[in-house]
């Protein structure tokens, strides 16, 4: 009998002592802020205080807890009371997606117990044992740094658009009461699924008869495979799907599934995949760009669709050309290492299945498993978790449709749990690149031309290399002005991973081209990097490579003002330090990068809700999914600006497709642009009928009250009595807002209106190299981000930050290899001890057509790191790294000798 | 569920072991990642008395086998650990540090563990319920691979003391914090009115288990401390290889500059 105390509780434990204590307080307790991210000690997701001490809780046996006190997050709040470190963590925006925050803030109550007033070094020290993918790490240290300084919680000044609200979801992702994926369960008890996937990346199989199976292992409940599947066909786009829930004896990558087992855990775990009566003929895998043999009928010479943007006439603009650039580099697979690994269950609801899983694009999985499961839409409800991560990859299916058929079939929910193991073998990751660009400049310094070639590896199957394919080309140029251009790109199948949606879909990897470029033509005609890049930025009136001509917004040429002086003073600092080092070299970069929001010359729709009951609360009704972006919050706060009340006066209801209208998938940075829109336009239109009721005039204000509003207009009081109103759904008013950006199809040329709305940015970094043992470590960052209007700026930084990280993980160290890398101690992303302080410096040019100006900022923030990263490498060194990531031994061996 | 046992008494550690096909456990950091949750029969070392505290006794320190990285960080120390404390520090994360123990780092045997180049550099001697002291160089036999029996586990380890002795440690890794290391290097030496008296150098991840450099150690008696004394043929005992953190030439060349560092710091 174990004995220990959990939160100031004696509890007795007489089970396995080898439980591990992160299982015990989640699965026994239901304690389930402590999270598990990688039940390995990779990510300390499930830091808890053991006796005082910071520990992995999945790494301590129950044995080892006896007489132990235990204090997990759900200890830190008093009575509802944020403590002042949860306080500053929800003041500084130092939770985004929460999933990672219970086990930050039990390493820094460790820290602060003996340290109450820690330095920034004391606080990467104590937190080193803690991944977060979101937030950059940098508000974290602000706000352990400033608990002491303010040690109660203080609300932001100001409301509604512009104000540096908290997140509205922040109390609960600091309390741990959050609920992801994991963390719900159904009412009933829940069966169990398990994939059997194949061991193989490119084989053919069959699948022996199971009647001998499922007499020797009585408790599986159900074994699906390809037969079980009623259409078994899916994919990202309606004329393209090439995917399978369940492979039919032929499997094209690493961990492709080709069987599923539901029954209780135990038994599930007790089957070796052997134990399957499978039979494996192994082929040999196709690589990326190998033209045969072909891996998909559709797809001769294995390539999935090509992009191409053609403009002026490229021989004469090279022509033209006094300097000449070229470059030629590749980028590997990268892994989204969102801390929450996929999660969910399924449960039938009479000739429903609803699924409630963590996920990005709700209506999407809506209508996909529809047609996977033969069913109409309105028979799928799809209920999203709090989403610990997504940046794309929670885009894809994964585990809902063998959620949503074991449940249907058997009429028992059915719960699914990734391992991170499974989480890196089985979700897609960003695209392989191979890419091959040159440009050419005039004696004044303004580019004449540009080519450039990107061949993206797909992998298996096509997800998202469609977008991949149509958005890199349109972007290539990066943001600059080029008469004359060709830019193509060529998506091809392999025996990779399926690569989809990475934030930023291609383009990081191709802005690490263009901007390679701008540097070698700049150093060729002697001219200052940041100045030449300033000569040739598309600013507004300007034609993009589409054709397109930017309206009032386009600030690429603010951004780098801003920077001019930061630029100018790093270059001296660069300067001064290698003028007395020899081994250590500095060196700073400077990016731009542009981004289109929302779609690629396609619909992308989103719809929004608000109304009020007949007790006046305001509920507005999101179908955007907050991933730990921020969208929760943005659209409150423009909903509240809209509508002419306080943001907190608004109750939200978001996600669940039976409560919500389609807001669109939460990707390419578009829901506070687009439904930011459609917020806006509803709360304006709930707006405008409460004062048409009263007869107020525009500058009315409105106050929302139990069962009344009053609107109070040129000192006279209007009350409407909201109880005389008939309520329908609960409602007694609503509004509809929608929006949808406009946008054309392009040509043959790829010429046309592509987007409605950019953004742009340009980053400075200063590293230092070893030059002796090619290790980098990125010093500083600065980066100015045109966001049109930021409707929350602690939000906007935050993005900024975590896109920094990512970006800065892309450049120097993210490289994954296919079942050699599967966990989060080979596969490395940046510690806290990795991503160093961050300078932001927010455009505000309103955009016209934003939401109060506002245009996305979640891949826009990515995309310029790496190549200013990669750009200071070589202002260093001299060194142009052309195989990211720039590992180490990469580094070295690209010294010049 | 599995078979567990937590005794208190160094004894019932001996009677448990003779039943047989045992699993033993101190801070269970290495036990779940490599072993996950397969039931096995367990002796928990955790709870017997007597064996965190890290001491000097005579002409030598004490490192018993349930002393975490946390101890060796807290642990009022003389220089010649110097290396190891920086070791410690750079061993996963605090959590991994606060539960993990030296003995158990060394017990797990794996090519890359941060304790055994300086438990090599150190002259370490491991203690055993047996009886019997073996050198850490002789106990180590390979990858995942020690010179354990059937009947013993690790008491702890002897350390001679070397008043004065000046110790280091340089770990490589693609990123600052968890980090496995692609090459790493420990160094205690003797110094003696700047020259240096006796070294013992070890490199780890660079071959199936860490190395000692004993025609280095040799050349560098005498000397001081320079970088240009470290030469390539004085790593010729390592046999790095590639895998997914470097490869196996940058690992040479890594190391050879990480001990010139090392051997450089001494000055």
């Amino acid at each position: 009998m174990i004995e220990l105390s959990v939160n100031g509780a004696n509890l007795l434990w007489p089970g396995n002592p080898m439980l591990r204590l992160a299982d015990f307080l989640r699965d026994q307790l239901g304690l389930t802020g402590t999270k598990i991210g990688c039940n390995a000690g990779d990510c300390g997701a499930c830091t808890v205080l053991l006796d005082g001490q910071q520990v992995c809780a999945c790494l301590v046996p129950m044995g080892q807890t006896d007489g132990c006190t235990v204090e997990t997050v759900e200890a830190l709040a008093d009575r509802g009371a944020l403590s002042a470190l949860q306080a500053a963590f929800l003041r500084h925006g130092a939770a985004q997606c929460g999933f990672c925050t219970p086990g930050i803030l039990m390493a820094a109550v460790a820290l602060l117990q003996h340290t109450p007033n820690p330095d920034a070094a004391q606080v990467q020290d104590a937190l080193g044992g803690v991944l977060c993918r979101c937030t950059g790490y940098r508000k974290i240290i602000d706000a352990i740094l400033d608990v002491a300084a303010h040690p109660t919680a203080a609300d932001s000044a100001g409301n509604g658009v512009g104000a540096r609200r908290p997140r509205v979801d922040g109390a609960a992702k600091l309390t741990g009461a959050e609920g992801f994926g994991a963390d719900l369960l159904p009412e009933a008890d829940a069966l169990h699924l398990r994939a059997i996937r194949s061991p193989h990346a490119h084989a053919r199989f069959t699948m022996g008869d199971l009647t001998a199976f499922r007499a020797a292992h009585p408790a599986i409940a159900l074994v699906l495979t390809a037969a079980d599947i009623p259409n078994n066909l899916y994919g990202i786009y309606p004329d393209g799907k090439d995917q399978k829930v369940l492979a039919d004896g032929y499997v094209r990558h690493l961990g492709e599934p080709v069987c599923a087992l539901v029954g209780p855990a135990p038994a599930l775990a007790a089957i070796r995949d052997a134990d399957l009566p499978i039979t494996w003929a192994e082929l040999p895998p196709v690589a990326f760009t190998a033209t045969s043999p072909a891996l998909h009928p559709h797809a001769a010479g294995n390539i999935l669709c090509q992009g191409r943007v053609a403009r002026g006439d490229p021989a004469q603009g090279f022509a033209a050309g006094a300097v000449h650039a070229q470059v030629a580099l590749q980028t590997g697979l990268v892994e989204h290492a969102y801390l929450e690994p996929e999660a969910g269950f399924a449960e039938r609801v009479g000739d429903r299945i609803e699924i409630t899983a963590c996920t990005q694009t709700p209506y999407m999985d809506r209508d996909e498993l529809a047609l996977i499961l033969r069913l109409a839409p309105a028979q799928v409800r799809i209920i999203p978790t709090a989403v610990g991560g997504g940046f794309g990859g929670k885009l894809d299916l994964s585990v809902q449709p063998l959620l949503a058929l074991a449940a249907w079939r058997l009429r028992q929910p059915v719960r699914w749990v990734y391992s991170r193991a499974e989480s890196m073998l089985a979700t897609t990751k960003r695209h392989p690149s191979r890419i091959t660009a040159e440009a050419a400049a005039d004696a004044s310094g303004h580019l004449t031309a540009l080519r450039f070639h990107g061949d993206f590896d797909t992998g298996a199957y096509a997800s998202w290399g469609p977008t991949v394919a149509n958005r890199v080309p349109v972007h290539a140029t990066g943001p600059y002005r080029v008469p004359h251009l060709l830019c193509t790109s060529t998506a091809w199948y392999s025996n990779g991973p399926p690569a989809g949606a990475f934030r930023g879909f291609g383009v990081p990897q191709a802005a690490i081209a263009a901007e390679a470029l701008m540097d070698d033509l700049a150093d060729r005609l002697g001219q200052d990097r940041l100045a030449f890049r300033r000569r040739n930025a598309l600013g507004v009136g300007d034609a993009t490579a589409t054709g397109q001509i930017l309206g009032a917004g386009a600030a690429l040429p603010h951004c780098l003002d801003a920077l001019a002086p930061r630029w100018a003073a790093l270059r001296a600092e660069v300067a001064a330090f290698n003028a007395t080092n020899t081994v250590l070299r500095r060196g700073v970069g400077v990016a731009c990068m542009w981004y289109g929001i929302g779609n690629t010359s396609m619909s992308n729709p989103s719809a929004m809700r608000i109304g009020l009951t007949a007790e006046g609360q305001c509920i507005l009704f999101s179908g955007a999914v907050d991933i730990g972006q921020g969208s929760n919050t943005i659209l409150r706060q423009i909903a509240a600006t809209a509508l002419g009340v306080a943001d907190d006066a608004i109750t939200l209801v978001t996600g669940d497709t039976d409560r919500t209208l389609d807001a669109g998938k939460t990707s390419a940075s578009r829901q506070t642009f687009v439904s930011g829109n459609a917020a806006r336009l509803a709360a304006a239109g709930l707006r405008a009928e409460l004062l048409r009721r009263a007869n107020a005039g525009p500058t009315a204000r409105i106050t929302l009250g139990a069962g009344v509003v009053e609107i109070l207009d040129h000192g006279t009081r209007h009350l409407l009595d909201l109880s005389q109103f008939p309520a329908e759904e609960g409602l007694v008013l609503d509004h509809i807002g929608q929006f949808d950006p406009p946008t054309t199809p392009l040509t043959a040329d790829g010429q046309g209106v592509p987007y409605a709305s950019y953004a742009f940015a340009a980053q400075l970094a200063l590293v230092e190299v070893d030059t002796r043992l090619g290790t980098v470590r990125t010093l500083r960052i600065v980066a100015a981000h045109d966001v049109g209007r930021a409707i929350n700026p602690t939000l906007v930084e935050g993005q900024i930050h975590g896109g920094i990280a990512q970006g800065l993980g892309l450049a120097l160290m993210e490289d994954y290899v296919p079942g050699r890398t599967d966990n989060l101690h080979d596969y490395l992303i940046p510690t806290i001890g990795d991503i160093p302080p961050i300078e932001t410096i927010l455009i505000e040019q309103p955009d016209p057509l934003g939401p109060y100006g506002a245009k996305g900022v979640g891949e826009p923030a990515l995309v310029a790191t790496a190549p200013a990263i990669l750009n200071a490498i070589a202002d260093a060194t001299g060194a142009r790294i052309t195989h990211i990531p720039a590992t180490p031994e990469r580094v070295l061996a690209a010294l010049p000798r | 569920m599995s078979r567990y046992f937590r005794p208190d008494r160094i004894e019932d550690v001996s009677a448990a072991l003779a039943t047989g096909g045992c699993l033993l456990l101190a801070g269970a950091t290495d036990h779940f990642p490599t072993r996950g949750d397969t039931p096995h029969a367990i002796i928990d070392l955790s709870r017997l008395p007597g064996l965190r505290a890290i001491e000097r006794r005579g002409d030598h320190w004490w490192l018993p086998c349930l002393a975490t990285w946390s101890d060796v960080i807290a642990a009022d120390l003389p220089p010649q650990f110097a290396g190891l404390q920086a070791a410690a520090r750079q061993v996963g994360g605090v959590q991994i540090q606060n539960r993990g123990t030296v003995v158990g780092n060394l017990c797990n045997a794996s090519p890359a563990a941060d304790g055994i180049p300086c438990l090599l550099a150190l002259d370490a001697t491991v203690v055993l319920s047996s009886g019997r002291a073996v050198p850490v160089d002789q106990f180590v036999r390979g990858p995942r691979h020690i010179d354990l029996a059937p009947m013993e586990f690790v008491l702890g380890l002897r350390l001679p003391h070397q008043p004065g002795a000046r110790a280091g440690f340089l770990k490589l890794g693609a990123r600052r914090y968890l980090v496995i290391s692609m090459a790493m290097v420990a160094l205690v030496a003797d110094m003696q009115q700047g020259r240096i008296v006796q070294a013992r150098i070890a490199i780890g991840a660079c071959s199936a288990r860490a190395q000692r450099l004993p025609a280095l150690e040799a050349e560098l008696c005498g000397q001081i401390p320079s970088a240009d004394l470290v030469q390539p043929h004085h790593l010729a005992p390592l046999t790095p290889i590639d895998d997914v953190r470097a490869s196996a030439g940058y690992r040479r060349h890594a190391a050879l500059e990480l001990v010139r560092r090392a051997v450089a710091g001494l000055a």
